[in-house]
């Protein structure tokens, strides 16, 4: 077995680990879910008890509602360990990966997807050191395998040294940034996600703004009980704050990658800016991440509406990665993918 | 202390600080309701431009401005992408190319987009850069009289006197950081409140608001350099084949492009000669592995120097930079004609189309004896050929271990003579005529180096010399490059600095105690920052702990993560969901 081969197996090690553990956060959220739906039921029941009750004696309470434990210690432990062992072979693998090509391991879209998923994760490991959101675990891990998986199936290309044009100490730097930003920007999105559910839950069932038929609909499926787990999480103003901070975190970095690319492009293509899909891709996620903090100084933007711009500009994040690699012709078309 | 805020920013932290009547300026119905006049209308439009909800849909439209030009193939970048655009939409096409979506980024309503959203940056930095060099200068904000009201709070009671435990603070606020030395962390004033009561007053953190100006001004400053740069720059492209040399003059480019400012008289007339060009491949993909290309640089009054260029490593000459861009084969050629007479001598570049570097190229040959056709030969250079079917050759390796070049024959007028500037590397065959043999098929002339040929019908001959390379060089000037990255660089720093300086307000009040704290003295602290700050409160409490080293555990009466931003002024402690619209 080859270096590389080795390398192939450990990434796939790593998706079976965080596969686990994505299964683990999934027991966990259905645990929370149904304490979460046992409790709320039981709000719903006592009154409706107490006035029967009232005429003859006591009437036994319907359901323990407080001492159901709210989440799984067992799933959770599975999820913390499997997620740190998905980590070590995942580091192991991008390691062994860059000794097989001889370089740093940041040349193409495999080693692109492996390296950011191992930012995210390490990411979202550090977010739930202290406190562990499910779901933000459900989304990143899910994110994760997804892009594991995809990676090894679809993006995967032989360990190989690279074009004169990658022959640079900014392939560690800028690429290694834009990875970075990437992971943060998976799990700030996570958050955001929670945040936009915790808020719907929080401003209840009553349409206050665009009153549209399926916009109403959704929030009517968010604010029922299939959802009562939103209630265990941390309030839409945390999650606000966490994302916010994640978000501004990589949005600095994002600003660097724009920088550190300009200077790259200045020594290999003779300009530093030239509209390029990837360059403009860059640029287009950077305005809408600075339209995002911008709006959440805004007065009657910030909260939810502040949100949305985190959706699109992580939409904007894949998109640049995945449809301008696979589909559009630019200076940033190496190996093919 | 004036404050100014562009209309529409959410900010709780000067808002707190100010008495509420100077927050009412925004929106409220004017008194006086006479004709707005002109310069009403105009100071309306400048105040809508300069406000929140104007930058950020300039903001959003910019990005979607930005996304058609990486959907059509753009003049700038892909000019045969157009043409061959133009000619699939027939209908479409031109009123795209009228809307400018093949030049997006020059466009005018892209370049109205940004201009717009630099004039409404522009419009709110300047008055916030005044009110902050005013800030900076000033004194923190005197202890509010309610410090209920604060995102971090924090409170004992201690046997000290309130003057002492107000001086304690102010210089447990002023010591700097451990790391940094003699740089105060916070700006403190103690009051004397009167009855007894101390007080200190405690702001840190300027390093934000001069940051997030930093950050805007030099962006300002990144479009003017980039501006400034594309009026002052040239570039221009040369193939430069080895053995032969450049000189830096116009007359030598391929193409050249000049800004409007450029003087093409200010060109530096440095010599070049490519001397060797190295190529190296991967064995087994064939895919390029390194490029280098050695070169003798003769600048004006300097000894001949040599030099080597690479990707990513390009040569400094004259004030501007050589890239090398591109390289290929230039098959050295001598075509003798009818009569004996050399026609056309020289390497002729054959531009390649793959990774095995089949190359494609014309060889034009004039009439140089009286009375003889124009010869075009086309045709491409294998440069390891391999017969892979009778008759059909292809290359397997770009390094040049068997070359073959594979010619058709075409004579008659070549076109040079009518004025119109030709494609070197295509020939015009509108007046030419292509040699075949007695049954009517075409020739195929196949020449390896050193080998001569008969052209057919009696044309003449053709030899194959050598094969050097050529190298494709792209030089460009712009002197505005050292400022682009200066600016890029301080808008990186600023934009750090106002994301992560905390900027944090301190209270600390000492007064004399009441009621059962009679004789003692009764401290109550709060802490307000700008935007959410999960390390206010922290330091709240790390402040009281200096501040009454006696005393075991301040009491934290909301021991929440601070935030303020979105915080009504009024009631901070409230708690509406953020996102609730309103």
């Amino acid at each position: 077995m080859t270096t590389g081969d080795l390398s192939t197996l450990l990434v796939w090690a790593a998706a079976t680990a965080f596969t686990i553990a994505l299964v683990a956060y999934a027991v966990d959220l259905s645990r929370v879910a149904d304490a979460a739906q046992r409790r709320a039921a039981a709000k719903t029941a006592v009154p409706a008890t107490v006035p029967a009750g009232a005429g003859g004696g006591a009437a036994p309470a319907p359901e323990p509602p407080a001492d159901v434990p709210a989440r799984s210690a067992r799933a959770e432990g599975i999820a913390r360990s499997t997620t740190y062992l998905g980590i070590v072979l995942l580091l192991a693998g991008i390691v062994l990966r860059g000794v097989a090509a001889g370089r740093w391991p940041t040349a193409n879209m495999y080693e692109f997807t492996i390296v950011g998923v191992f930012v995210a994760v390490v990411v979202l490991a550090v977010v739930q050191r202290r406190r562990v959101i499910v779901f933000v675990g459900v989304l990143v891990m899910g994110i994760a395998v997804l892009a594991l998986v995809l990676a090894l199936n679809a993006f995967y290309i032989q360990a190989d040294a690279v074009q004169p044009a990658l022959h640079s100490y900014w392939l560690v730097i800028h690429v290694g940034v834009a990875i970075i930003a990437t992971g943060i920007f998976t799990v700030a999105f996570a958050a955001s996600v929670l945040q936009i559910l915790a808020d719907v839950r929080e401003t209840g069932p009553k349409p206050v703004d665009a009153p549209r038929a399926w916009t109403d609909g959704m929030r009517r499926a968010v604010v029922g009980p299939r959802f009562a787990w939103v209630d265990q999480v941390p309030d839409a103003r945390e999650l606000e704050a966490l994302a916010f901070r994640l978000n501004a975190l990589a949005f600095v970095l994002w600003t660097f990658t724009l920088i550190g690319g300009a200077i790259w492009a200045e020594h290999a293509w003779g300009r530093y800016w030239g509209w390029d899909p990837k360059e403009v891709g860059t640029f287009v996620a950077w305005v809408v991440y600075a339209a995002y903090l911008h709006a959440r100084t805004t007065r009657g933007w910030s909260g939810r509406r502040a949100a949305y711009f985190v959706f699109v500009g992580y939409a904007v994040v894949l998109a640049n990665f995945t449809v301008v690699n696979l589909f559009i012709d630019g200076k940033h078309s190496y190996s093919g993918l | 202390m004036s404050t100014y805020r562009p209309e529409g920013l959410d900010d709780a932290f000067t808002q707190v600080a100010e008495p509420p009547a100077a927050a009412g300026t925004d929106g409220g119905p004017d008194v006086r309701l006479p004709a707005l006049g002109a310069v009403g209308w105009l100071r309306w439009a400048w105040r809508q431009l300069t406000s929140m909800r104007v930058a950020l849909l300039l903001l959003m439209l910019l990005a979607v401005a930005a996304v058609p030009g990486t959907l059509f193939p753009q003049r700038a970048q892909d000019p045969p992408g157009v043409a061959q655009y133009l000619i699939d939409h027939p209908t479409t096409g031109p009123w795209l190319d009228r809307l400018g979506f093949f030049g997006v980024y020059s466009s005018v309503w892209f370049s109205a987009i940004y201009l717009l959203l630099f004039a409404s940056l522009v419009g709110c930095i300047l008055p916030r850069t005044k009110v902050h060099l005013a800030g900076v200068r000033g004194r923190p904000p005197r202890t509010p009289r309610r410090l209920g009201r604060f995102p971090a709070q924090g409170g004992a009671t201690t046997d000290d006197a309130p003057r002492d435990v107000a001086e304690r603070a102010a210089a447990t606020m002023r010591r700097g950081w451990s790391w940094l030395p003699f740089v105060p962390t916070y700006r403190v004033d103690v009051h004397d409140e009167g009855g007894g009561t101390w007080s200190a007053a405690g702001e840190r953190g300027y390093l934000r608001e001069t940051g997030n100006l930093v950050f805007h001004l030099a962006l300002v400053g990144l479009l003017v350099s980039v501006a400034t740069g594309q009026m002052l720059h040239y570039r221009g492209q040369a193939l430069v084949v080895q053995g032969r040399g450049f000189a830096n003059a116009q007359v030598d480019y391929d193409t050249f492009e000049q800004g409007s400012a450029f003087d093409p008289a200010s060109l530096e007339p440095f010599t070049l000669r490519l001397d060797e060009f190295e190529s190296r491949f991967d064995p087994e993909t064939l895919q390029s592995r390194d490029f280098t290309a050695h070169v003798t640089l003769t600048e004006p009054g300097d000894e001949p120097q040599q030099r080597t260029i690479k990707v990513n490593h390009p040569l400094s000459a004259g004030g501007a930079k050589v890239y090398l861009q591109g390289n290929g084969y230039a098959p050295q050629v001598t075509v003798h004609d009818a009569a004996g007479e050399v026609a056309f001598a020289g390497a002729v570049p054959f531009l390649p189309q793959d990774e095995v570097y089949t190359s494609r190229g014309v060889v034009k040959v004039p009439d140089v004896s009286g009375g003889q056709a124009q010869v075009g030969l086309v045709g491409y250079l294998l440069p390891t050929a391999l017969e892979a079917a009778p008759g059909l050759w292809r290359s397997t390796d770009p390094q040049p271990t068997d070359p073959l070049l594979v010619l058709s024959v075409w004579s008659g007028n070549l076109g040079l003579d009518t004025g119109v500037p030709q494609n070197v590397y295509e020939l015009d065959e509108s007046r030419m005529e292509q040699s075949v043999d007695a049954d009517g098929d075409v020739v195929t002339l196949y020449v390896r180096p050193g080998e001569t040929v008969d052209l057919p019908d009696g044309l003449g001959t053709l030899t194959f010399d050598g094969l050097p390379r050529f190298v494709a060089l792209d030089l460009r000037h712009d002197p505005a490059l050292p400022f682009v990255l200066v600016f890029a660089l301080l808008a990186f720093a600023g934009l750090a600095a106002s994301l992560f300086a905390p900027r944090r307000r301190v209270w600390v009040r000492a007064a004399p105690g009441t009621g059962a704290d009679a004789g003692r003295t009764v401290v109550t602290a709060a802490g307000l920052a700008r935007g959410d700050d999960i390390g206010l409160q922290p330091e709240l409490d790390r402040v009281l702990a200096a501040t009454l080293p006696d005393q075991d555990t301040p009491d934290r009466t909301t021991p929440r993560t601070a935030r303020s931003t979105d915080a009504e002024a009024d009631a901070p402690t409230s708690t509406v969901p953020r996102g609730t619209p309103r």
